[in-house]
């Protein structure tokens, strides 16, 4: 018998996976990888001021800061790429660390209110999968069965977006609507991780498991469903060996394991992998 | 020197060393990198650690440099492996270095000063305790010697190799065909930065590097297009964004590095919105202005037009309004404009021309 905590570790990590895995994909084959990084690191700011406005640790209304502050910072991201000479790169890594720059300035403002309930907003920065409640993972379902939702909704449109945006403007789509709600999947998805693996590492999340999916298919289908699946994996074998060993943060193993996954597949997939190519050369 | 002032001096060091290579990492394209390297550069100082035993040894320096040029060398390498683009290599490579980090700090160091935190939030309140103290005399923060040193060689390697990393970083093959090899240039950069983002780390924190290495640069990169003044502007901008961030600290009693990494952004947002170029409202404005302007031409040209039947319709504001398909509160906007300027006179709905409006009138329809 797994014991209650333990049992809501993996349950929440495998769902962070899941979602992150699947979101990811359109991310990574879209070169936009980064901006999971910056909505991550941006949401910081959103929380800490959810928190400042209602003195509560309400997990739903921090989750809308969040939201609301990655939501900020893509657009911020896009109006600089779009209307100036500064760059993607450039952009992110400026919002990145601005926002996450300002959240700490609040979160230090913060620990020094009088009120009780203000410890655990640190465990944003590097996750805290051990204080996962049954209410948290409650809400991460939630939100991650509206994102699958949003996903099977739009698929069509998100698929003809990542493969040929120019294509989808000529078919009439609004291109910039497709956009917008595939930006708000992300962030939610970004954020339905942030309690479990932290801000830093989130981006790795999104990234990892759409990197290993990627070598074993050129389906976007399939590759979303092996992202899915490698996502949930890998949360579930981090979360297991992270609670079976003492002091081995979550977070961290999870990525460890996600990373694994994109090593081995970029040797032993079969289409792309580098050992087959290396037979067929010799 | 009181630590106030010395504070805001080791700030203002600390800036102006990331801002000088991370002008060349904005102009590159490759700014991200920096937040790549600051991560990784925490498994070469607790690996390091752990080999030595010492938190204060010169090898830890050098275990992490060599982390964060790995970083550089393996990410490149995904990226010529070609199966995987550039943005999912870089987001790779780093959350590895970073979680091993973390897991040898949260396994084996709970007791000695290393923490996480501390390597990311950095404590710059603390720099001053820790000193430099030889034969019994104090030559001030430790913090201060050594970024002073890394500003110093930055400084001086960018002075001797200034044409060709500026060469290289405008035309690439250019600089090939002449002999500078690009992979040297790229990877002394990288060296660069590495060294500079573990000498600011335990001062300021790695956040507080990306922060510095990529705002004031693209700040000043969207105020010139020169690359003497947009270094020049980095490190002004670097500076104000210390001090005014240092104050800012003190006034909430907030994080020193948080303050400094929100002032490098309000610096940036504020040229965001008025550089002379490109600033959003400078160009709302312009566009405005050149709306009104011709606007108060048409009018011109349609009362030209019209001068002989002096007392017909086609004289009147309202006219405009159905003629051009203006709406009437900016019909009459423009008419007011055009009076002020002296271009027409009104008497009451009538419009007529001035001699000078006449004459722009006739240029506008040479024109």
């Amino acid at each position: 018998m797994i014991e209650y905590t333990i049992a809501m570790v993996m349950v929440g990590s495998s769902l962070v996976g899941c979602i992150s895995g699947a979101l990811g994909g359109f991310a990574v084959l879209r070169k936009q990888s980064l901006l999971g990084d910056s909505i991550s690191h941006a949401a910081l700011p959103g929380i800490a001021i959810a928190f400042l406005i209602t003195l509560t640790k309400n997990p739903v209304l921090l989750m809308a800061g969040a939201m609301i502050a990655g939501w900020i910072s893509t657009l911020l991201v896009m109006a600089i790429v779009k209307r100036t000479i500064v760059k993607e790169d450039a952009a992110l890594g400026m919002i990145l660390s601005v926002f996450f720059g300002f959240g700490l300035v609040l979160l230090t403002i913060i620990q020094r209110l009088p009120t009780s309930n203000k410890s655990g907003l640190n465990h944003y920065l590097f996750g805290s999968a051990a204080t996962l409640l049954a209410s948290d993972i409650k809400l991460m379902a939630v939100l991650s069965v509206i994102t699958v939702i949003g996903l099977l909704l739009f698929w069509k449109e998100f698929k003809i977006l990542s493969f040929d945006s120019d294509y989808a403007i000529s078919l009439g789509y609004n291109v910039n609507h497709i956009e917008l709600i595939l930006t708000f999947l992300t962030v939610t998805a970004i954020v339905i991780g942030l309690q479990t693996v932290g801000v830093i590492l989130m981006s790795a999340m999104i990234i990892a498991p759409a990197s290993a999916a990627r070598q074993w298919t050129n389906r976007l289908g399939v590759m979303i469903a092996l992202s899915a699946l490698f996502g949930a994996i890998s949360g579930l074998i981090g979360a297991t060996i992270s609670s079976q060993v003492d002091r081995l943060p979550t977070g961290p193993t999870i990525v460890l394991v996600m990373s694994a996954f994109v090593a081995i597949s970029m040797v032993f997939a079969p289409a792309h992998g580098l050992i087959w190519k290396r037979n067929r050369r010799s | 020197m009181n630590p106030q002032i010395e504070i805001m001096i080791i700030a203002s060091i600390v800036s102006t060393a990331c801002v000088l290579p991370g002008v060349f990492l904005v102009l590159r394209k490759v700014a991200l990198m920096s937040d790549a390297i600051s991560h990784s550069i925490l498994m070469g100082i607790v690996v390091m650690f752990f080999i030595v035993g010492n938190l204060h040894s010169p090898l830890l320096m050098i275990g992490a440099v060599a982390t964060g040029i790995a970083t550089v060398a393996i990410t490149e390498s995904l990226i010529q492996s070609r199966r995987l683009k550039e943005d999912a290599a870089i987001g790779l490579v780093f959350p590895v270095f970073f979680s091993i980090g973390v897991i040898l700090i949260s396994r084996y160091a709970g007791n000695i000063h290393l923490d996480q935190d501390a390597v990311l939030l950095g404590e710059l309140a603390f720099a001053p305790f820790n000193r430099v103290i030889l034969f019994n005399r104090d030559f001030g923060p430790l913090a201060l010697w050594t970024m002073g040193g890394i500003l110093i060689t930055n400084a001086t390697l960018i002075g001797v190799f200034y044409k060709e990393l500026k060469l290289s970083t405008f035309d690439k093959a250019l600089a090939t065909t002449l002999g500078f090899s690009p992979v040297i240039i790229y990877y002394g950069l990288m060296t660069m930065v590495s060294i500079t983002a573990v000498g600011a780390f335990d001062a300021v924190g790695s956040i507080l590097v990306v922060a510095l290495m990529i705002t004031p640069p693209s700040t000043a990169y969207l105020l010139t297009d020169r690359l003497s003044r947009m270094l020049g502007l980095s490190v002004i901008f670097g500076i104000a964004s210390s001090i005014t961030g240092y104050g800012m600290a003190t006034l909430l009693d907030a994080s020193i590095a948080g303050s400094i990494a929100t002032m490098t952004g309000v610096f940036f947002l504020i040229a965001l919105f008025f550089s002379p170029k490109q600033g959003f409202a400078i160009v709302y404005f312009r566009a405005k202005r050149q709306q009104v302007d011709f606007a108060i031409k048409m009018l011109l040209v349609q009362l030209l037009a019209h001068e002989d039947r002096a007392d017909a319709f086609e004289m009147t504001v309202k006219h405009m309004v159905q003629h051009m398909d203006w709406d009437s509160r900016f019909a009459d906007k423009i008419a007011q404009s055009a009076v002020l300027k002296g271009f027409v006179l009104r008497d009451r709905t009538r419009l007529t021309l001035t001699p000078l409006g006449r004459e722009m009138a006739r240029e506008a329809l040479i024109r």
